[in-house]
């Protein structure tokens, strides 16, 4: 049914991520699908590198260490962006594009008073991609 | 596994081998709904000392206008050496570096390529950094300086004439009038700005520091910087530019109301001022929601179009010979005035230097971490000299020409037109005075008015970025909801300085803040050829 998982992941929380990882790391097993992790990074210095080619590094290194937990074909993806904080649903959609990526697994807040004015990341990606988007309550 | 996606690396760099990790004093508390992600000390003492600051100002209204402008006063003539020798500094410094070896140094290492086209990018840098203020002294102080120099007083102790004046000599005048003006909007400031801008972007993007304005100083305090020294650099940044972003409120709110009555006869009082600062609040909110690239960029680019149209109009409609003949000729006149202009030594035009020079030196130097940073975040993978070329020069042609267009046209109405309706009217109005006398006068008026307004907006959004970053410890993917809080917070300040002591307090403040930023600047010239030199060319 699924080919190819996307996972946005935030690096600097990844503790908040263990539901949604393996959630999709279940699916990937299930289906036989390959498993893509993408991050956006903006080009200042950040905790998880000194440029986008670190954090990059970073992605990648978490990429293979869930491929060899899990036993399925991994890929990371950085996606570099100007203002993260506010493109982060543009660069997720773009990247959802650009991996041919037919489900999307991610990690989402409990809903508060902020969602009825500020939409979701997920909502988002619902809305601007063909990919299915199965939100994982943390 | 594979890779892709993964951006190309951005060559060689001399990283700076720090064990401080961005982000590592940040404290994440919810506040309501919100979840925050804030530099512990540096948000909560600049936040709460300016809640305290405007509170003191709210309850003692008239005591602090006095003592600001009394503040004001004190720091100009006592430390206008100071000022005028610092910019001069600067300019020096950014001169020195673009024909030095160290131009070819590559912001964001050796095979860093642009992130934005060079419209764009002069577009962003333009709008934040002096827009407004092109808006409102593009007319008034080439009439200042022309009306003061053609003055019998000219040469006087009570003359606010440049140098010895002319006086009754219109030509001398116009000449002189049109070179101080362009002396205060060309090299001088752009110098400034771009200090702090090559500087933040060195130690960012090429040493791989945070973004913040102590990075700077790492060469000088080293591993302290991440302590005490830096947060006091870091509070003294968010002041200067919450500060100096009020100052421009709230002239911006003076001539737009002053415009919006002249063209539709909206009241010009506190009511519409504070309106007008709360809906142009209100457009900066959604802008820095929108991010940079959907709400900063788009409107800058906006902003330059209608500048350029309203430019062109005023060149075409205008005197035209005498607006591109004048453009030569005040550019001769500004490069030989500049030396007697800058010197900080031995003068007599008190008032002027002063006044004038040492007011928008403090003015400048006050909105420089904010517009420095603002440059810097936007001005990765050029070269040291494309980058100084041009923040320094490209926007001195610009300046040169918007002030020959506008300023020159006006003076050419009242010596040539004898058209008296332009020195006549208040300070905000001349623009809509001069623009007044040239055909199509309400379109014109009103394009006026949207660009002072949207000039506004580009500015407060831009500064409310950088407050961010600065008190998210350098973070730029800090919570959306935080710049919600600056840019609101930012018209708050705005509005309880213009109810508490008008635009005299606001501008003292201005200088205030500039003065300590004019040391931290000296200092942040010697880190950055410091930093330049470990870097490869």
């Amino acid at each position: 049914m699924f080919t190819k998982i996307l996972v946005p992941v935030d690096l600097a929380h990844v503790d908040n991520l263990s539901r949604a990882l393996e959630v999709a790391a279940d699916i990937a097993l299930h289906y036989n699908a390959s498993v893509t992790y993408v991050g956006v990074t903006a080009e200042t210095p950040g905790s998880l590198g000194h440029n986008p080619t670190e954090y990059a590094k970073h992605l990648a290194q978490f990429a293979q260490d869930q491929g060899k937990r899990y036993g399925f074909e991994t890929a990371a993806r950085a996606v570099v962006s100007h203002d993260p904080a506010t493109d982060l649903d543009k660069s997720l959609a773009r990247a959802v594009k650009e991996a041919g990526a037919d489900l999307v697994v991610m990690a989402t807040h409990v809903p508060n008073v902020v969602d009825h004015f500020w939409p979701s990341h997920g909502g988002k990606l619902a809305t601007h991609t063909d990919a299915s988007v199965f939100l994982v309550r943390g | 596994m594979s890779d892709d996606g993964i951006p190309a690396p951005e060559g060689a760099a001399a990283l700076i081998e720090t064990d401080y990790e961005i982000g590592q004093d940040n404290i994440t508390p919810n506040v309501g709904p919100f979840g925050l992600d804030i530099h512990n000390p540096v948000f909560l003492i600049s936040g709460l000392s300016i809640v305290a600051f405007v509170l003191v100002t709210l309850a003692f209204q008239e005591q602090s206008g006095e003592i600001f402008t009394h503040l004001r006063n004190w720091l100009t003539q006592t430390f206008d050496w100071f000022f005028l020798t610092a910019a001069n500094i600067f300019v020096v410094f950014c001169l020195f570096l673009i024909v030095s070896p160290y131009g070819k140094v590559r912001i964001g290492g050796k095979e860093a390529s642009p992130d934005y086209s060079y419209g764009g990018w002069f577009a962003m840098l333009f709008a934040a950094g002096m827009g407004i203020g092109l808006m409102f002294y593009g007319v008034s102080e080439p009439i200042s300086h022309f009306s003061s120099s053609f003055a019998d007083n000219a040469g006087t102790p009570e003359s606010w004439a440049p140098l010895a004046g002319a006086a009754g000599d219109a030509e001398a005048a116009r000449r002189l009038g049109m070179a101080a003006t362009i002396f205060h909007w060309a090299l001088h400031p752009w110098a400034i700005y771009a200090v702090v801008a090559l500087s933040l972007a060195l130690f960012s993007f090429n040493k791989g520091l945070p973004l913040t304005v102590r990075s700077i100083f790492y060469p000088i305090f080293g591993e302290r910087i991440w302590g005490w020294p830096g947060h006091i650099i870091d509070i003294l940044a968010v002041f200067a530019t919450l500060f100096g972003l009020a100052t421009s409120l709230g002239f911006g709110a003076e001539q737009a109301n002053a415009g919006l009555n002249h063209l539709f006869g909206v009241p010009v009082n506190d009511v519409s001022k504070v309106l007008l600062i709360a809906a142009i609040s209100g457009l900066a909110l959604l802008s820095v929601v929108a991010g940079l690239d959907a709400g900063v960029k788009r409107l800058s680019e906006i902003n330059m179009a209608l500048a350029t149209l309203l430019l062109l109009f005023v060149i075409i409609v205008g005197p035209t010979a005498a607006i591109l003949t004048g453009f030569f000729a005040n550019l001769k006149a500004y490069v030989i005035d500049l030396p007697a202009l800058s010197n900080p030594f031995g003068r007599t035009d008190d008032n002027f230097r002063q006044g004038w020079t040492a007011f928008y030196w403090a003015w400048w130097i006050s909105w420089s971490p904010f517009v420095g940073m603002f440059i810097a975040r936007v001005s990765r993978g050029r070269t040291v000299r494309e980058f100084l070329v041009a923040v320094l020069i490209v926007p001195m042609l610009v300046s040169v020409l918007w002030m020959t267009a506008f300023g020159g046209t006006a003076i050419s109405q009242i010596v040539n037109d004898g058209y008296t309706a332009v020195s006549d009217a208040a300070l905000e109005l001349k623009l809509f005075a001069m623009l007044e006398a040239l055909p199509l006068k309400s379109v014109t008026s009103l394009i006026a008015i949207v660009l002072v307004i949207v000039f506004f907006v580009t500015s407060s959004d831009s500064g409310s970025l950088v407050i961010d970053t600065i008190t998210a410890g350098g973070k730029v993917d800090a919570p959306v909801p935080q710049r919600v809080f600056w840019a609101a917070f930012e018209g708050l300040i705005a509005i309880a300085l213009l109810l508490g002591g008008g635009l005299g307090a606001l501008q003292a403040m201005a200088v205030s803040t500039g003065f300590p930023f004019t040391i931290v600047l000296l200092l942040a010239c010697y880190a950055t050829w410091r930093g330049l030199r470990s870097e490869p060319r």
